[in-house]
């Protein structure tokens, strides 16, 4: 019955976020990027597609960092303009997207101070999706205590800090700690929401979120190894959700290394076939050839489920699967421009395309 | 403050039920039960009156129809346009399409309406008259569900036209094949509004 009323608020922005949809830069795109002999050859590709009014003001000799800068500024000033003109449902559902941008801000702020960062960097750094009011104000907490009573208290993510106040001081195990516990929060909460808007949005953003998830676990897990995190504390960082909860979370949590990993993945046939060929030892991009690491296997994944929720009309899946098409496009783009700028033209084919 | 509403409304709803059981078994146990009576209480309402309610619900829901599925197509061209400006002008067949619902009910509304007349007879009204209203009753409300549901239908595939040609131009001809069998539903109630009534006299009295 969503159908027939869906319309009402979000139709219009559907059709809109649809629109975006095809301004993704497809194949032929991508080939043409990828034949590019200098950065200035790239930035006249991409005068074709919808970064063109982003770019076309920079001056000449364009920078990896001011491409990727340039082009976030793409995304966001589509995101604010679907942000402007939403109204109660969807804008809550904006919302939601934007709280996982500000955990990652409010990441890297403490992590900043803790190095004693220029406060001004940092916030140039942060990512303008996620900001929020007392943002800035992060800089000056010491103690998790003070973070949560000066900061965090007025911000959105007020809620999910309960978990974290346990933490007693800022060092660098705690503060990954602390935005996985957040991240932990922020995805049991927004699953929730989810599934409380009813079909076809709760089976599409159900599986897109149990992706993302496992995705988590596995990188929790593979992440963990050789640090004094204990297993104990592993388990408790894992989210509620996902096809792996819970039994296969109680196995990652107890595995040493990769091949039990990989092991306890290869029982689901969604991640199994994922993991055909992969090179489990090998960082992002690959280390030569043509081989993918596993993080490039989940992003290729990621990007397929994503494509799905276009399938169906009437949800608000598309609005955020946009979105991560839109993030990964930006990754391609990055690592197409670093490869051309490094001189490392085998690897510029290791991108995943979208479509 | 929800639940506080959640037994207001039980307590509301269960004081209602009380005073109907009780009326009703009043009435059953004094020896009155033929008082409630709903045949008789349907053949005391005029004929006039079952026939204006069918003229009014064929066109009130045709009408209901066809706007919901203008917006419901209309958000998504829209939408749509902001993008690929080409699938506006095409994409006017959807509404067209609504539009044509609201029509259905207004040219069987103007049918209905001729069969009203003025009745003049001091015997007042025959099983005749009666039957024209009860026909102009259902034959109305028939063709006004069939019209409403045939908007909504029209409506949602016009969006799904409507983002699709924006995605690709040759799916439009496909999509709108399936719209159009969605559009004759609106057409059978026609139909069968008119054989309804095809039978019913206008309204004479007793001559």
């Amino acid at each position: 019955m969503k159908e027939i009323y869906f319309n009402a608020d979000a139709g219009y922005l559907e059709g809109v976020v649809r629109g975006y949809r095809d301004g993704l830069i497809t194949k032929p795109q991508y080939s043409n990027l990828t034949q590019c002999e200098t950065m200035d050859d790239l930035k006249l590709q991409l005068a074709t597609t919808d970064y063109a009014p982003f770019l076309q003001n920079e001056p000449s000799p364009i920078s990896t960092s001011t491409l990727s800068a340039r082009c976030t500024d793409a995304l966001v000033a589509e995101f604010q303009y679907l942000q402007q003109n939403s109204a109660e449902p969807i804008s809550k559902f904006l919302e939601y997207i934007t709280y996982g941008y500000m955990i990652d801000n409010v990441v890297l702020l403490i992590t900043g101070t803790l190095h004693e960062r220029d406060t001004h960097d940092l916030l140039e750094k942060c990512h303008p999706l996620g900001f929020f009011d007392t943002m800035p104000a992060l800089c000056v907490a010491t103690t998790v205590q003070d973070l949560y009573n000066t900061v965090m208290v007025d911000s959105p993510l007020a809620g999910y800090f309960r978990e974290c106040l346990s933490a007693e001081d800022l060092n660098e195990l705690n503060i990954e700690i602390i935005r996985n516990t957040l991240y932990k929060a922020y995805l049991e909460d927004f699953y929730n929401y989810c599934m409380a808007c009813g079909e076809p949005t709760a089976s599409i953003m159900s599986e897109i979120l149990n992706f993302e998830s496992d995705r988590r676990t596995v990188n929790i897990t593979i992440n963990s190894f050789g640090t004094e995190l204990s297993k104990d504390d592993r388990s408790k960082l894992y989210p509620r959700l996902g096809n792996m909860y819970p039994e296969a979370q109680t196995r990652l949590a107890r595995v040493d290394d990769m091949d039990q990993v990989k092991a306890i993945l290869e029982q689901y046939s969604e991640y199994k076939t994922m993991l055909l060929g992969v090179n489990l030892n090998a960082s992002s991009g690959g280390v030569g050839g043509n081989e993918l690491s596993l993080e490039d296997r989940f992003f290729i994944k990621e990007v397929d489920l994503n494509k799905e929720a276009f399938e169906q009309q009437f949800h608000l899946g598309v609005f955020y699967a946009w979105l991560r098409l839109k993030e990964q496009e930006i990754r391609n783009i990055v690592w197409v421009a670093e490869c051309i700028s490094q001189q490392q033209k085998d690897k510029i084919n290791n991108y995943t395309p979208i479509y | 403050m929800s639940t506080y509403v959640g037994y207001a409304r039980t307590a509301f709803s269960s004081i209602v039920l009380l005073l109907a059981i009780w009326t009703g078994l009043y009435l059953l146990l004094t020896g009155r039960g033929e008082r409630f009576n709903v045949g008789g209480y349907l053949l005391r309402i005029s004929p006039y009156m079952w026939g204006l309610y069918g003229i009014s619900f064929c066109i009130g829901l045709s009408v209901i129809g066809a706007a919901w599925g203008i917006f419901i197509a209309g958000s998504s061209i829209l939408g749509g346009a902001i993008r690929t400006p080409r699938i506006a002008t095409k994409n006017l067949i959807s509404i067209i399409f609504c539009e044509v619902v609201a029509i259905y009910g207004v040219i069987m509304a103007i049918v209905f309406s001729a069969k009203l007349g003025a009745v003049n007879s001091e015997a007042g009204f025959s099983s005749s008259d009666y039957y024209t209203g009860f026909s102009l009753f259902w034959g109305g409300l028939a063709v006004g569900l069939s019209n409403l549901i045939c908007g909504l239908a029209v409506g949602v595939t016009g969006s799904n036209a409507a983002v699709a040609d924006a995605h690709d131009q040759q799916l439009f001809v496909k999509i709108l094949v399936i719209e159009i069998f969605g559009s004759v539903i609106g057409l059978f109630g026609l139909i069968v509004g008119l054989l309804v009534t095809g039978k019913a006299e206008d309204f004479a009295g007793v001559l």
